[in-house]
Order: structure tokens, then C-alpha cells, then sequence
């Protein structure tokens, strides 16, 4: 059993404006030092067999359901 | 004219769109998300709510559900279809309609009554208004701002893609003020206000949605 780690981010040119209210929210903490905060998601997906195929099968599920290609980008990588 | 409307886990607006239509003058069919039959309609409606809890993104899941094969299929062939809010975002995650909504940027779910611009009038769902006519219609969301490259909305300000377009104020952020756009045959429009809500005068705005449903049973008597 492997786990892979598909994480999901905004494209930098979309507003994300969740990441702008976490940014908003720091400094009232007393968190000064952070100039922006972008917010993505993380998906663990359990493989059971990991080969060349199933990685290529995590790819395409990250660009046709994890993933929305007009305003979110996506990497892939086997957790170590 | 049978116009379906579809209803998903987390619909909220399917009633009223059946009404709407009924209002109209048409014959409302009610449609299951989990069956891949269309029932033999001229034309099908997404309605608005909050499909499958909006998990993962606003329709992202809705897209894979059975009946929406039917509805690509369908659209491609040229029959109109009409997403309202959640139908719009479920409409632009199928690809029947580019670019994609996303949070409001203001960060807080906006209720108003809302006065757009009828930017083009020669769609499947907006042939009975005048281009440029103003209307009043409710709008209701969290997600509405549209987004899409530079390329991709310039390409619907050339093409006329803009159905209609928020005026006064831009309520969530959307690009141009962007509130519903169609593809390139007409056929498919997604907007994010709900004209449904705006059908009868003993309740909301008035009457400005109901030339939505009309305007489908004009287009369908227009091919038969």
C-alpha cells in the first residue's frame, strides 16, 4: 500500500480570497511577519498497487475531478 | 414544450424552475440526477441549491453525475439548456461553458434583488428580451465570481458570449461584471441571479425572470 499526495492550489493570477481572510486574520494574532497566504487542498489517495500506470491514473484524476484546470493547479507525489 | 429540470442531492430551486416554466407556458418534467434519461424533453434546466453539499468544488461532483451525460450529449446536439447558479457552475466544471465561479471576493454570501443588463438577446433563453433591456431578478450566492483567462474573456466580449451583465454594482467580484455568458451556438446559457425567483408578482421582484422560460418555448416552436 503507498499513499500519494495530490495537492490543489489556485493559479497565482486567481483571487483566492480564503487565503486573503487567513491573511487577514494574522496580523489581530499577532502575526506580522507573513506578507500572503494562499489556500489550497491536499488529497492522500491509498494506492495498492504503485506503479507507472497508477500513477498516471492519479494524474488523470487530479485534472478531470481533484482539480479544476481553469483556476487550480495540481502536483503529484508518492509520500515517502 | 417539455422542459426538464433536473434535481441533485442539495437542489434548492427545482421547484421553482418547474414553476417557472408551468408559468410560462410550458410543460415542467421532472428530472433525477441519478437516472441517464432525459424523458423525451425539448429542453433542460440545472437548477440552482448547493449540489452534493458543494463538496470538493461549487458542481464539480454534479458533472459526473449519470443524467448529466445525458445533458452534454444533449447540449451538443443543440438542445437549449439553462443553468442557474449552481446549474451555471455545473455547467462551466462540464465544459459546456467556459471560465468558472469562485468565491465572492468579498467573502460573504450576497441576497439582493439585482438589476442586470440583457446583453444578448438572440439566445435559446434570452430571445424574448430587447438587447439592452434592464431586469430585475433575485440573486443568492456564495461562489459567483467569474473568472476566466484574459484570452477566454475577451473572446466571449467579442463573440457577444455576454448574456447578461450586473449593473450598478459588481456583487461578487466578477469579471467585466460578467453575470451569465452562452456558448457558441446559443443554445447553453449559465447565469449566476435566478430569474425563476422572479416570475410572479405576489412575491419577489416582479415579473423580469419569466421571458427566460418563454424565450426557450419561442426558440423550441421556432425548430419544430
Amino acid at each position: 500500500m503507498a499513499r500519494v499526495i495530490v495537492d490543489v492550489m489556485p493559479k497565482p493570477e486567481i483571487l483566492d480570497p480564503q487565503g486573503k481572510a487567513v491573511h487577514g486574520a494574522l496580523p489581530r494574532l499577532g502575526f506580522t511577519g507573513v506578507s500572503d497566504v494562499r489556500q489550497g487542498k491536499r488529497f492522500e489517495l491509498e494506492i495498492a498497487v504503485l506503479d507507472g500506470d497508477a500513477i498516471a491514473e492519479v494524474h488523470r484524476i487530479a485534472e478531470t475531478l481533484l482539480s479544476n484546470p481553469v483556476i487550480e493547479d495540481y502536483t503529484v507525489r508518492v509520500d515517502a | 414544450m417539455k422542459i426538464g429540470v433536473v434535481t441533485f442531492p442539495g437542489s434548492l430551486d427545482d421547484v421553482d424552475a418547474r414553476r417557472a416554466v408551468e408559468l410560462a407556458g410550458g410543460e415542467a418534467v421532472a428530472l433525477w440526477h441519478g437516472d441517464a434519461d432525459l424523458k423525451g424533453v425539448d429542453a433542460v434546466i440545472l437548477p440552482g441549491g448547493f449540489s452534493y453539499g458543494d463538496y470538493l468544488r461549487c458542481g464539480a461532483i454534479a458533472r459526473f453525475a449519470p443524467v448529466m451525460g445525458e445533458v452534454v450529449a444533449a447540449a451538443d446536439g443543440g438542445m437549449p439548456v439553462l443553468g442557474i447558479c449552481n446549474g451555471f457552475q455545473i455547467l462551466c466544471e462540464s465544459h459546456l461553458l467556459p471560465g468558472a465561479l469562485i468565491r465572492n471576493d468579498h467573502r460573504t454570501f450576497v441576497c439582493r434583488d439585482q438589476v442586470l443588463q440583457v446583453e444578448n438577446s438572440s439566445t435559446a433563453w434570452t430571445n424574448g428580451y430587447e438587447t439592452g433591456q434592464q431586469i430585475t431578478v433575485p440573486l443568492k450566492n456564495g461562489e459567483g465570481g467569474f473568472v476566466a483567462d484574459a484570452a477566454t474573456i475577451a473572446m466571449l466580449e467579442a463573440e457577444g458570449r455576454v448574456v447578461v451583465r450586473y449593473v450598478d454594482v459588481n456583487p461578487n467580484g466578477s469579471l467585466n461584471g460578467i453575470a451569465g455568458i452562452t456558448n457558441e451556438r446559443g443554445n447553453v446559457v449559465g447565469l449566476m441571479p435566478h430569474p425563476e425567483h422572479a416570475v410572479e408578482d405576489l412575491c419577489g421582484p416582479g415579473t423580469d425572470g419569466l421571458a427566460f422560460f418563454s424565450s426557450a418555448i419561442t426558440a423550441l416552436g421556432a425548430s419544430a
